[in-house]
């Protein structure tokens, strides 16, 4: 006998049973043991079909395969650089991943990117023991010059991009800044002083109120007001 | 240290701007909440922004020192506790915890605003010991100031327990305060280029040139200085920047009395 414990929408904590039988399957956020399907993390339960999905309402950035993320160098190796992804993982970038320029063979890496900065990639693999690796070869990865990289909740990075980017793109006009938001959270801002101070503000409003409905809206008028007083 | 935010910084600079906003001689808002521990006999936890700091005094007795048979003593310990940045690690002290502690001990001690021949109570047997610790809740930048505020108001808000018969109730308290003739406070002035800023962030501690906690009296009087940092400073550098540490102790003074 098969039974679900919980509706579409619901709030589960860790370790709460959220289906018995077999004739339901474990999503991201979920695992199986014996006849259970258990919540591994705080989240909210989306049903799709007969798989029990949960999006996480806390937690760190876990890589994922496809993410583009926001990485800063914090070693360099013979072959590459390691990357911190604001996870409990680290990345690496190989020198075959870095960059499309040549690499003389004993080049100075530190040359191309130093301990300290900051890389837009993308995670290409992720093995089962999360060693991760990372490829700046793509639209729009690179070194990111200048500016100011702040740290978000990972799981209100879908709240400050918006639908299709339209939250970021609204930031983006209104501050007259470059902004580049990585899916682990971190945040590059780079503008004005006061596009960027602008900029911080509307995301951490964004992060405060991403639960409230209307949430553009409300970004749109608050971006519009503080726009208005330093016109004035 | 990355060069890209030393030179993102420098470019704010130019605008009159700090990275969150500020001008150059403000400081994050400050909270001072006194009395916080019942266990210690006095106790302070301080707030620079996100910052947070608490400090706890014990009074205990010992044996004076040889040189000084008629004075006590006061003691300053620090800890960076790991969760209160990344960056701290289990162990022993490190040189970060070794200097916080000395600095803010030093402040206070060469200010001669605790009168070490009131402290003791049989000379050459026993004195009063003052034990000031320090832990660190939170770092965002700037622990020196707030470990040196946090430390003063946790002194100024200390009551002896009762001393009987050589020996301590720490249960009993007494109304004997402890004396303190004025307020001793540090503050960090510290130089990215050319600017002098007071109270950095943690981004803004980062990419520091030069730093010099000055601490002083509600008079003006200097009473103590510590340089930090790789580059070398003038003169006329040090002359203003102890101005600057000069003037935002009055103003840290109000939050303590």
């Amino acid at each position: 006998m098969s039974k679900i414990n919980v509706n579409d929408k619901d709030i589960v904590i860790p370790g709460e049973v959220l289906a018995v039988g077999m004739d339901n399957f474990p999503g991201a956020g979920s695992y199986r043991e014996g006849d259970n399907i258990i919540a591994s993390r705080l989240g909210l339960v989306q049903l799709d079909g007969r798989t029990i999905k949960l999006i996480p309402l806390s937690g760190r950035y876990i890589p994922k395969n496809y993410d583009t993320i926001i990485g800063k160098v914090v070693d360099v190796n013979m072959n590459g650089w390691r990357l911190d992804t604001n996870s409990p993982y680290s990345a690496m970038l190989s020198m075959k991943e870095a960059t499309s320029q040549f690499i003389a063979r004993g080049a100075d890496l530190t040359k191309f990117y130093d301990i300290g900065d900051y890389v837009s990639c993308k995670v290409i693999n992720v093995t089962s023991q999360k060693l991760v690796d990372v490829t700046m070869k793509g639209m729009g990865l690179r070194k990111l010059r200048g500016g100011r990289v702040i740290q978000a909740a990972s799981n209100k990075v879908p709240r400050i991009v918006g639908k299709e980017g339209s939250m970021i793109s609204m930031i983006k006009d209104a501050t007259k800044c470059n902004m580049m938001v990585g899916q682990n959270g971190l945040v590059w801002i780079s503008g004005t002083p006061e596009g960027e101070l602008l900029a911080v503000e509307a995301i951490r409003k964004i992060e405060e109120e991403s639960h409230l409905s209307g949430l553009t809206d409300k970004i749109k008028e608050f971006l519009e007001q503080k726009n208005k007083s330093i016109v004035k | 240290m990355s060069n890209e935010l030393r030179e993102h910084l420098i470019r704010l600079f130019e605008s009159n701007i700090r990275l969150d906003g500020r001008k150059f001689t403000d400081y994050r808002p400050v909270k001072v909440e006194v009395n916080v521990t019942n266990t210690a006999e006095g106790s302070a936890r301080v707030m620079i922004g996100k910052t947070d700091v608490i400090a706890g005094v014990k009074v205990e007795v010992m044996e004076p020192y040889p040189d000084t048979p008629d004075e006590g003593s006061i003691m300053v310990g620090a800890e960076l506790l790991p969760l209160s940045s990344a960056e701290f690690e289990l162990g022993p002290p490190g040189q970060k915890a070794i200097e916080l502690a000395r600095v803010v001990d030093r402040g206070i001690r060469e200010s001669k605003c605790l009168d070490f021949k009131k402290l003791y109570i049989k000379e050459g047997e026993k004195a009063w010991m003052i034990v000031v610790d320090i832990c660190t809740i939170n770092d965002a930048g700037n622990l020196l100031d707030a470990s040196s505020l946090a430390a003063i108001a946790s002194l100024r808000n200390t009551t002896f327990p009762e001393y009987k018969d050589d020996k301590i109730d720490y249960k009993k308290k007494t109304n004997k305060k402890l004396e303190l003739k004025d307020i001793p406070l540090s503050v960090t002035v510290i130089k990215i280029g050319d600017k002098f800023l007071v109270d950095p962030d943690s981004d803004e501690e980062k990419a520091i040139d030069t730093r010099l906690t000055v601490a002083s009296l509600s008079d003006g009087t200097l009473c103590a200085l510590q340089k930090g940092g790789d580059y070398p400073l003038t003169s006329e550098d040090i002359a203003k920047m102890v101005d600057i540490g000069i003037e935002k102790g009055k103003e840290l003074r109000k939050l303590v009395k």
